[in-house]
């Protein structure tokens, strides 16, 4: 206990060294490399080093009690907790492909960024504080809690594992492309290298090392993401603050785009990149804000990082935080994205390449990635000068222009340094971000999912007498078992699956969020009108999405599948509203329950974890 | 513990304050971008203004809509006698 303490208590100091080692660690990196050490060492010493950090996290972290395991002892300052949180929600999907998106979406692709912050409002005045005060280990705890019984907890547990697991599929594959690419071996292989950082870390202190871990994962992913575009812009416009200065970069596009976008000019066919609704109608865009605030503030993963709080208090306050660590990622990635369509409408589009020589003055970055097939030239990948005047001789181009050229959006990102001519250390540098990203993301869920196995399934409704000696193992040997099972649909799974990722937060806003903030809001919510409205807006979401993708059902009034959310939560409302309405109201000790949680003074509401303080 | 009277109204000033906050993210979150077209005729730190609020304006408005409403809901708690100690 006293140890605990004095760990806590010195957080700050902490956290700063390894920052500070951190930082130094990449300066070795840069001297090794000037002193002429391979690039493919560096990528060794980038991977094996923060993981190894990660595993070493988790294993100082080990513990043998149950609420440590569960909730990390409910002793994680607001301020941490959030930086935690942070990288628990930044993926692999933000780190390398939202800059892309809006590289390729312009205004449309902000609808990611408003989507995917202002969640954090309602999870702050609906969701946190509350699902704190009860004192829940998993998401399904309340849901039982609040809607009687197991019932509750079990279509709690269906809609929890669905929605994560194509979320942790997604990571892994994340996981396996960078750490392949850094270390030169094959994805399935580059796969498991991350679930063994990912288990080392998680398996034996549960969301206790999780949370320190994630921690150090977000400073390691913030300083990756940020150094490079930093100085880019130094180097574009005089001054490193990207985030003021793309504002710029967004005048010369827009008039290169007047310039060169009529007929005949090199950019024929662009849309403007800060002309709203060029690639969403207006009632898609809202829609897809709409879904993707309402599934951030259900996503069990999320919201389970603020039951490690020390009070209902610093639990709202953490959200605060938490939003503000992610705001500085993605308030960053419009920049990333104007100063590549800049670098590329500048430096690629336009030449000339009529001659071999002509075509090899163009910038090496776009050969580099051509390479592995991530950029494209004249449909073929321009993998090297050669072929790349071959494919355009051959379809007769002879000035490149925007028509002709495809880039991969995960590109915009990991080119950032080779575009502004930096070191390969750099290089490195982001991919150990995106690592971090992909790795702290993918703790989080296994966590979440092995959580509910282990607690909601095994001790909640098969075996209510286990020692907690007994809970910790079972949990651990889940975590194991689901950790294999995403590694194994990740890899035998087809490519297409990531799509899944988006309809995750369709489906967790249709299927969780109205219980969850009805069990709060609305004293006259009961059992079976939470049961109908769980299953009813779940329901609707997957056959909207499964019938629109798979079976060419027409779209509902034009709205696209990943915004399932706008049909299926308010099915959800609706039906739990009537049929609580139609049967009796729940019971006197229920309405006290209810009272109970909304005032932030006195003990946490939930029985076992109780007994376990 | 507060009388079921000072309970409701706690509640009741809560619930206020939580309408308050859901208006602001409606508004920071959909209201403004339904006009961006006409916002982007206008140019903010060299940034068209309805492009701004989507990349920016609105995100530096939920962070602060979020601590704001946590030293609110606060005060609300300290002056019911139910904050925790």
């Amino acid at each position: 206990m006293q140890q605990k303490d004095a760990f806590i208590a010195n957080l700050g100091r902490i956290y700063g060294i390894y920052t500070g080692a951190f930082l130094g660690f990449v300066i070795v990196l840069a001297i090794l490399e000037q002193l002429g050490v391979p690039n493919r060492v560096i990528g060794y010493l980038f991977v094996f080093l923060t993981i190894g950090v990660y595993a070493g996290i988790g294993i100082l972290s080990r513990t043998t009690v149950v609420s440590e395991y569960y909730v990390a002892g409910r002793r994680v300052p607001a301020f941490y907790n959030g930086m935690a949180t942070a990288a628990d929600w930044m993926s692999a999907a933000s780190f390398i492909g939202m800059a892309g998106s809006l590289y390729a979406l312009g205004y449309d692709g902000l609808a990611f960024v408003l989507g995917w912050t202002g969640g954090y409002v309602l999870v702050a005045v609906l969701i946190a504080p509350y699902l704190r005060k009860f004192g829940a280990y998993t998401v399904p705890d309340f849901l039982a809690a609040r809607y009687g019984g197991n019932t509750a907890r079990f279509i709690g547990v269906i809609i929890l594992f669905t929605t994560s697991l194509v979320y942790l599929m997604g990571q892994l594959t994340g996981t396996g492309v960078i750490a392949s690419r850094l270390l030169d071996i094959p994805k399935e292989a580059g796969i498991f290298v991350g679930l063994v950082g990912i288990l080392v870390c998680s398996m034996l202190g549960g969301m206790r090392a999780v949370t320190w871990t994630q921690v150090a994962q977000y400073i390691v992913l913030i300083i990756a993401y940020l150094i490079p575009v930093i100085l880019l812009s130094a180097q574009v416009t005089g001054v490193p603050v990207p985030e003021l200065m793309y504002g710029q970069v967004l005048q010369r596009i827009t008039e290169l785009e007047q310039q060169f976008g009529g007929p005949g000019g090199y950019l024929e066919g662009v849309k403007a990149h800060v002309a709203p609704f060029t690639n969403y109608d207006p009632l898609n865009f809202f829609a897809l804000i709409l879904s993707l605030m309402i599934g951030t503030a259900s996503l069990p993963h999320v919201i389970m990082r603020f039951f490690t709080t020390p009070s209902v208090r610093e639990a709202r306050k953490s959200v605060g935080w938490a939003l503000l660590f992610i705001f500085i990622l993605y308030f960053t990635a419009p920049a990333y994205a104007a100063f590549a369509k800049l670098e590329i409408f500048e430096n690629v589009l336009g030449k000339d390449i009529s001659t071999l020589e002509a075509v090899q003055q163009l910038p090496a970055w776009v050969f580099l990635y051509g390479k592995i097939g991530l950029v494209t030239v004249c449909g073929e990948a321009a993998a090297s000068a050669d072929a790349l005047f071959k494919a355009c001789q051959a379809a007769g181009v002879e000035t490149l222009n925007y028509a002709n050229f495809g880039i991969h959006k995960d590109v915009v990102v990991i080119a950032t340094p080779e575009i502004a001519g930096l070191p390969y250390v750099i290089a490195g540098l982001v991919a150990a971000g995106g690592l971090a990203a992909a790795l702290s993301t993918a703790d989080g869920l296994l966590l979440a999912m092995a959580n509910a196995l282990s607690h909601d399934i095994y001790y909640k409704m098969i075996d209510h007498t286990a020692s907690a000696r007994r809970r910790l193992t079972v949990a651990r040997v889940l975590l194991i078992a689901v950790a294999l099972l995403g590694a194994y649909l990740a890899i035998a799974a087809p490519a297409g699956i990531l799509t899944f990722v988006a309809w995750a937060f369709s489906l967790a806003a249709s299927g969780l969020f109205p219980a969850l903030v009805l069990g709060v809001l609305w004293k006259r919510c009961n059992s079976q009108g939470a049961i109908a409205g769980m299953l009813a807006g779940f329901g609707v979401a997957l056959f909207y999405i499964v019938a629109t993708r798979f079976y060419g059902m027409p779209k509902w009034f034009g709205v696209n599948n990943i915004s399932a959310a706008l049909f299926g939560m308010p099915t959800a409302f609706l039906v739990t509203w009537v049929v609580s309405k139609l049967t009796p109201e729940p019971s006197r000790e229920m309405q006290e329950f209810v009272e109970a949680l909304r005032i932030p003074r006195g003990e946490v509401l939930m029985e076992d974890a109780r007994k376990a303080e | 513990m507060p009388s079921p009277g000072q309970m409701a109204e706690y509640w009741a000033r809560s619930r206020n304050l939580m309408i308050t906050v859901l208006v602001l993210w409606f508004f920071f979150g959909f209201f403004v971008h339904f006009f961006v077209v006409a916002l982007n005729q206008i140019t903010f730190l060299g940034f068209p203004l309805g492009f701004y609020m989507a990349a920016q304006g609105s995100l530096i408005a939920f962070v602060a809509i979020i601590f704001w409403y946590a030293h609110r809901q606060n005060k609300i708690d300290e002056e019911f006698g139910v904050a925790e100690d």
